[in-house]
């Protein structure tokens, strides 16, 4: 089976914290503060759909979105070669 | 049996089980009181996160802010929350795969500096007494509120209970009595939240019964004249939501008591899970907190439209509440009816205490609410102290002072800085100073202004340099400190100054400026760092190796050149 380099593993990493992190400000900051009035005009069950992503919805997507990052980041650290065993977890005080 | 009894088993019986927990985990190894080591199961770190961050005043005082701030009582919801995510993805793993003992260690070795060390001490110093002087404060409200012990009293058991499990256990006493904390507060919040979702809208689930109360309080508030309750920036303006809310995210992306728990898992994979964990035990508060802030304030408005001022005065559970002076039956009674200063008589507490009482509980879940604010206030007290006492005892007087210190004497100063913490910190709760009350500023600013940019930068950007480290975070402390003093002058020194010396730094108010200072020191850290000599060849090599979960070996990281 061919490895993923480490390069390649890095270069994913960064490239999935990059959008994870968008959408987390999308939903924070565009729809929960900036877009709170327009969307506020549509409703949720009951509720303005802008104030629902501010104390409900954002709030869910925030944990969604740190399992997508764990779930997905132990995918790759399988493919490249790179889960940790006991012998090759870092201790502390060790000298790098 | 009346509440009072009641309350005093309640915390009794939890206090007995803090104490055995604390007990049963005492250490005997630097390693282990610093950072459990390295032991510590993904899940029950989450947990333990979780009690260490909410604290006395999430579970006591944040829904009545949220039901009288309406839509901008968002920006706890969200800052306190959506930093997780910056933890999550930019700092917890790196962090647990560098593995040492503190934040300062971190910077110190990162950077190849004695005086990052220093500062970054300092900074975690400051920042931790700031915050655990509120947290022994509410030990003391709690105490006396509930069982009319008086408040100094209050304190000291406080301290004591802390002293206990913390010098025995340090990181690891620590972390399991926060466990057993956190699975008393969330019981103690959530029991009296469905009561009340059930009570009011037949729905035993507050996330969703939030759907019914929302539409009939819109209703309600513009019926007398208020704005709707899901109107945003009625009592801040955009510009402030926004940073305040940004800058309490990054600060809690930068606040050392919460980034050292991931120290304590036994892999780079458990601290991605821990934090997972830690999000989602303390969304199940702080999606129950909203929901119980809209069932509130429609139960109070509805009872004061129905029932009048006078009408209002006779519900039982408002006369056992004015008992305790937290709520003003004068004031109710001038207000008449107009229902902005009838909503201005009523003590914010009052939500989150008086709800059971609303909802028909007996007087065990009342009891149960006092235990649980005790955990909060206590778990997140003890995390503070331990950051306090390993700055002090591992950074400064270890790697500073007394580089050759055996474990057994690092141990013996780490047991005695603790202890002396919660001294001053009982103190500081006691006799609180003017600047404690500014506490949410000016931890979350300077947590954000001083460690987020340079442990990122520290972390994904091999050309970071020592001198933009060093000035980076002075340069943002410096001035996010001088902001807040200056914006909040008189609250700080009320006895020498009438008014702010700065109003607002172009719009920007105290509890927002944290992300200017934040700025500042990643635009001074980038420009001094291009400016400087790259860093040394054995600091390029160990940022290489924070990337990969597994120890590398030289071989494997050299094969990258």
């Amino acid at each position: 089976m061919a490895r993923m380099t480490k390069e390649a593993y890095w270069r994913r990493q960064i490239r999935r914290i990059a959008i994870l992190l968008t959408v987390w400000a999308v939903v924070a900051f565009g729809m929960a503060i900036f877009g709170a009035p327009f969307l506020n005009g549509f409703e949720v069950g009951g509720v303005p759909f802008g104030f629902w992503m501010a104390q409900q919805g954002s709030i869910f997507v925030f944990v969604s979105l740190i399992w997508i990052y764990a779930y997905f980041s132990d995918k790759a650290d399988e493919e490249a070669g790179l889960t940790e065993t006991p012998e090759t977890t870092s201790a502390s005080g060790e000298e790098h | 049996m009346g509440t009072q009894e009641w309350t005093w088993i309640t915390v009794g019986l939890t206090f007995a089980a803090y104490l055995y927990i604390g007990y049963r985990s005492r250490v005997q190894t630097t390693e282990g009181f610093y950072v459990a080591g390295h032991g510590v199961p993904a899940i029950a770190n989450g947990a333990a996160t979780a009690a260490d961050w909410m604290s006395a005043a999430s579970f006591i005082s944040m829904a009545g802010l949220i039901a009288f701030l309406g839509f901008d009582g968002s920006v706890y919801l969200m800052g306190w929350t959506g930093g997780y995510v910056l933890l999550a993805l930019l700092l917890a793993p790196f962090l647990r795969k560098f593995g040492q003992y503190t934040v300062p260690d971190f910077v110190a070795e990162r950077y190849d500096s004695q005086v990052a060390r220093l500062v970054a001490a300092v900074a975690a110093i400051f920042v931790s007494f700031t915050y655990v002087a509120g947290q022994m404060g509410g030990v003391g409200v709690a105490f006396s509120r509930f069982l009319q012990v008086p408040f100094e009293l209050g304190v000291g058991i406080g301290m004591v209970i802390v002293a206990f499990f913390a010098v025995l256990g340090g990181m690891k006493g620590i972390t399991y009595t926060q466990v057993a904390q956190y699975c008393v507060l969330i019981f103690a919040y959530t029991v009296p939240a469905i009561a009340i979702a059930f009570a009011l809208f037949g729905n035993p689930v507050p996330q969703g019964a939030i759907g019914e109360a929302i539409p009939l309080l819109n209703q309600l508030q513009t019926d007398l004249g208020l704005d709707p309750y899901t109107s945003p920036f009625a009592n801040n303006d955009l510009l402030n939501v926004f940073c305040i809310t940004f800058t309490l995210m990054v600060g809690t992306a930068g606040l050392p008591h919460v980034i050292v728990r991931f120290y304590t898992v036994k892999t780079v994979r458990d601290a991605r899970w821990s934090a997972f964990w830690a999000l989602l035990f303390i969304a199940l508060l702080y999606t129950t907190a909203p929901a119980l802030a809209a069932f509130a304030k429609t139960y109070l408005l509805q009872q004061f439209t129905e029932l009048g001022p006078e009408g209002f005065l006779e519900l039982p559970w408002v006369q056992s509440w004015a008992e305790t002076g937290l709520i003003d039956t004068a004031a109710i009674a001038n207000a008449g009816s107009d229902v902005t200063a009838f909503l201005n008589t009523i003590n914010r507490d009052i939500i989150v205490l008086a709800t059971p009482e609303i909802a028909g509980l007996g007087p065990f879940i009342v009891a149960l609410v006092a235990a649980g604010g005790l955990a909060a206030a206590l778990s997140t007290a003890s995390g503070l102290l331990l950051v306090i006492s390993s700055s002090l005892a591992h950074d400064i007087y270890g790697k500073l002072i007394n580089p050759a210190a055996s474990d057994a004497q690092r141990l013996r100063v780490g047991r005695a800085m603790i202890l002396l913490a919660v001294i001053l910190a009982g103190i500081l709760g006691i006799y609180p100073l003017g600047f404690v009350a500014e506490v949410v500023a000016f931890a979350f600013g300077l947590a954000a202004a001083s460690f987020f940019p340079v442990i990122v930068l520290g972390i994904f950007w091999k050309r970071a340099t020592k001198q933009g480290a060093i000035w980076g975070m002075v340069v943002g402390l410096t001035f996010t400190f001088i902001m807040i003093v200056g914006m909040r002058a008189h609250v700080v020194a009320p006895g020498t100054f009438v008014e702010p010396i700065i109003e607002s730094f172009f719009g920007i108010k105290a509890q927002g400026i944290g992300i200017v200072g934040m700025l500042l020191n990643f635009a001074l850290m980038i420009a001094v760092s291009l400016a400087t000599k790259p860093p040394p060849e054995r600091i390029q090599q160990l940022v290489e190796q924070i990337r990969y979960p597994r120890v590398m070996s030289e071989d494997e990281l050299a094969d990258s050149k």
